[in-house]
């Protein structure tokens, strides 16, 4: 009888005049916090008022997911996952499927608006210091998040079984092969089979529409969690929290919900005219979100004169291409060349120093005795791996660009330069004068997160306001 | 920042310009005619008639061919052998191991041929418009014939009693210190039953047709995609000003 008692204490009673929708809202509020769970996250959330274009990719990213598994769930309804079936089902869904040519180029094209919207959102975090502290861990599940993203993209390549589709796929499952010992092994556990063949497109199917979207789709909910927790930053860096008024609020705080919404309403209608002209009026945006070699089904004996990933791949492709066996050499120069430096220039004890130096020399012995394909993956796979560690590598006073020394600016300005060219040669066929530059741009990418510790900190920073800068609409 | 965003506009335009260069003998422009019902169903016509006996076009049904204005008794008297039914796919009889022993290859197959064959000289319709206005007599191959689009190429020239025969005429000119063959012109050696004129529209038709049928919701694809842009336009207006409704508040 007592415990009823508690129990009921608990309870929100609501008077029986109250309308009929607050009555229900009530009987759930008392089993699930659903009133709390939009408070937090909406209505109550705040959010910094001075967000600028940059921020609305965080929400595109949602609109976008939502869109990529919606039309999902509707091709898995036509699609068939057998090597001899799938092409034709893919060309069945354009024509037989009522609407279903809609439904695959809104697929089609967001996945390419999943990457350009990603890689904006990545960038604001870059620019403005989004990942430095207490904000790494929403970092690093982006990071993650990424990742999976990057697996989603992969394998659903493979699903509408054209050569471009087909080659893709030998080819970066074929580098798994390059890893000393395992190699082949892990390769064949791949593709479950000696080439890319129906098991191949099988597991790439589940993997696609099943394994990888759970877990993106939950770690989508711990960034955004994590992200509420801590609060977003905002284009001056400056933490709108430290500053509240009497009620406990963030004085440049503004709720989430409506402020950002109605703005996100409006970036959602600028995107979807963008988005909704490619689909309608260029679904292969000149061989870039289709590509034309894809419009011919898999033949394994016939290999493309020129396989390229697509686009939003190319930049890691490039770096792939950049490790040739005259690279590694340089990769062993370096290595060594830092050490000695270490060893020379820095205060530090002699058993780090000597860890330091039996790691070069470890490494330039692995470099030098395996194969340049392997060295090529690991650099592919660092060049995403280091964006993890970003907030430990930026030692710079503040956060934002906008009181970075000036000269900052220009790295930032240089490193997406190059991310560009990097893509851009990773579209183009081999050449000499591609390879060199490649070479120089993966140096530099590695090279600019790996000595940010150090540059970050030279240059005098400008004096970062109090409050954010914000000016009326 | 606005510098960033200025280079990286620079950097993306310039490398456009780079993106244009060409391979092989340059595409001559096709007409656009996939919303002309006379010219689509003309083509439809000489694409079953000299086409769809060795090649297939295994994803379009004979029935889809209604989008651009023919009954279903009309396709059944003209288009369909007396095997097929009207809402059958137009594979082909041909036995891949024959076509193999006759021509070095398969036939591929054409429903998307036009969207697989663009590239950086134009678009598949492009190529193929110039595909089928290249051949030219040559003894030394199998088929008798061969093809400046496409050199070597396995497919005679089945449509050479509407152009009739031409040879090509090489001239040796040197080139970095080699000898090379550079393409003069046509000479025709029996007309065909088209003027050249004729001919050129007939496979602009044919191509057109190959065109729609890579892609039969193409022309419902613009048109709904006009309306849907309207619609986001005047959405976008409305969430603009009901934006700047809110904010008027936030100083």
């Amino acid at each position: 009888m007592i415990e009823v008692q508690t129990n009921m204490a608990q309870f929100k009673e609501i008077s029986p005049n109250a309308p009929m929708a607050d009555k229900l809202l009530n009987w759930v509020d008392n089993r699930f916090p659903a009133s709390k769970l939009y408070k937090e996250h909406l209505s109550e959330y705040y959010a910094p008022k001075n967000f600028n274009f940059f921020y609305f990719f965080g929400s595109l990213a949602m609109l976008v997911l939502v869109i990529q598994i919606v039309t999902g769930i509707f091709l898995v309804m036509h699609y068939k996952p057998e090597a001899s079936m799938a092409f034709a089902s893919v060309e069945y869904i354009m024509r037989d499927v009522p609407w279903g040519w809609l439904i695959r180029y809104m697929h089609s094209t967001g996945a390419s608006a999943f990457f350009v919207v990603v890689y904006l959102h990545m960038f604001r975090g870059l620019i403005y210091g989004s990942y430095r502290q207490p904000r790494e861990l929403v970092w690093i599940f982006g990071c993650t998040i990424f990742l999976c993203l990057m697996a989603e993209a992969f394998m659903g390549y493979l699903l509408p079984w054209g050569q471009m589709s087909y080659w893709g796929a030998q080819v970066i499952v074929n580098l798994f092969s390059a890893v000393p010992f395992i190699g082949p092994d892990l390769a064949l556990l791949i593709r479950g089979d000696f080439v890319v063949g129906d098991a191949t497109l099988n597991r790439f199917f589940s993997f696609h529409v099943i394994a990888v979207p759970l877990v993106l789709v939950g770690l989508v909910a711990a960034h955004i969690i994590a992200l509420h927790e801590v609060g977003s930053n905002n284009p001056d860096g400056v933490e709108i929290k430290a500053k509240k008024d009497a009620n406990g609020i963030p004085l440049d705080g503004i709720p989430f919900h409506p402020y950002y919404t109605v703005h996100d309403i409006f970036g959602v209608g600028v995107f979807l005219i963008v988005f909704c002209s490619i689909i309608f009026f260029a679904p292969e945006l000149g061989g870039y979100f289709l590509e034309y070699n894809n419009f011919i089904p898999a033949d394994p004996l016939k290999t493309p004169a020129h396989i390229a990933p697509v686009w939003y791949f190319t930049p890691y492709y490039s770096m792939l291409r950049a490790i040739t066996s005259e690279m590694v050499n340089v990769l062993i120069v370096i290595a060594l060349g830092s050490a000695a430096w270490v060893a020379l220039k820095t205060q530090l004890s002699v058993v780090v120093k000597g860890a330091v130096a039996a790691a070069a020399v470890v490494v330039s012995l692995m470099m030098f005795s395996i194969d340049a394909k392997f060295w090529g993956v690991v650099v592919m796979g660092g060049a995403v791996v280091i964006l993890f560690f970003l907030p430990w590598l930026d030692h710079c006073e503040v956060k934002s660009i906008r009181y970075k020394p000036e000269w900052h600016k220009i790295m930032y300005g240089i490193f997406v330069i190059n991310f560009v060219v990097l893509a851009y040669l990773g579209v183009q066929p081999p050449s000499h004068i591609g390879e060199r530059v490649s070479q120089v741009g993966t140096l530099f990418y590695f090279g600019f997160f790996l000595l940010m510790p150090w540059w970050s900190k030279i240059g005098q920073t400008k004096v970062v306001p109090e409050r954010v800068v914000f000016q009326a609409h | 920042m606005k510098k960033i965003l200025l280079s990286l506009l620079l950097t993306v335009c310039s490398f456009s310009t780079v993106l244009a260069n060409s391979e092989g003998i340059a595409w001559d422009r096709a007409p656009n005619k996939t919303n002309d019902v006379v010219s689509l169903q003309n083509g439809a016509k000489l694409f079953v008639n000299y086409c769809l006996n060795c090649h297939s076009a295994a994803y379009m049904r004979f029935n889809r061919l209604t989008d651009i204005g023919l009954t279903e008794a009309q396709i059944k008297d003209n288009l369909l052998f007396t095997t097929d039914k009207v809402g059958d796919n137009m594979k082909v009889a041909m036995d891949p191991k024959q076509a193999k022993e006759w021509f070095g290859g398969v036939p591929p197959d054409l429903t998307v041929i036009a969207r697989s064959r663009a590239g950086h000289n134009g678009t598949g319709a492009d190529y193929l418009y110039t595909y089928l206005r290249s051949y030219y007599r040559d003894e030394s191959k199998a088929t008798g014939w061969n093809n400046l689009a496409y050199p070597n190429v396995g497919m005679p020239h089945v449509l050479w009693q509407l152009q009739g025969q031409r040879k090509a005429v090489f001239e040796t000119t040197r080139e970095h210190g080699h000898e090379v063959q550079v393409f003069k012109s046509y000479e025709q050696i029996t007309p065909g039953a088209m003027t050249s004129v004729q001919y050129d529209e007939a496979i602009g038709d044919l191509v057109g047709y190959l065109q729609w049928m890579g892609e039969p919701s193409q022309n419902t694809r613009v048109q709904v995609g006009v309306w849907v842009l309207l619609f986001l336009l005047v959405f976008t207006l409305f969430a603009w000003r009901l934006n700047a409704a809110y904010w008027r508040d936030i100083h």
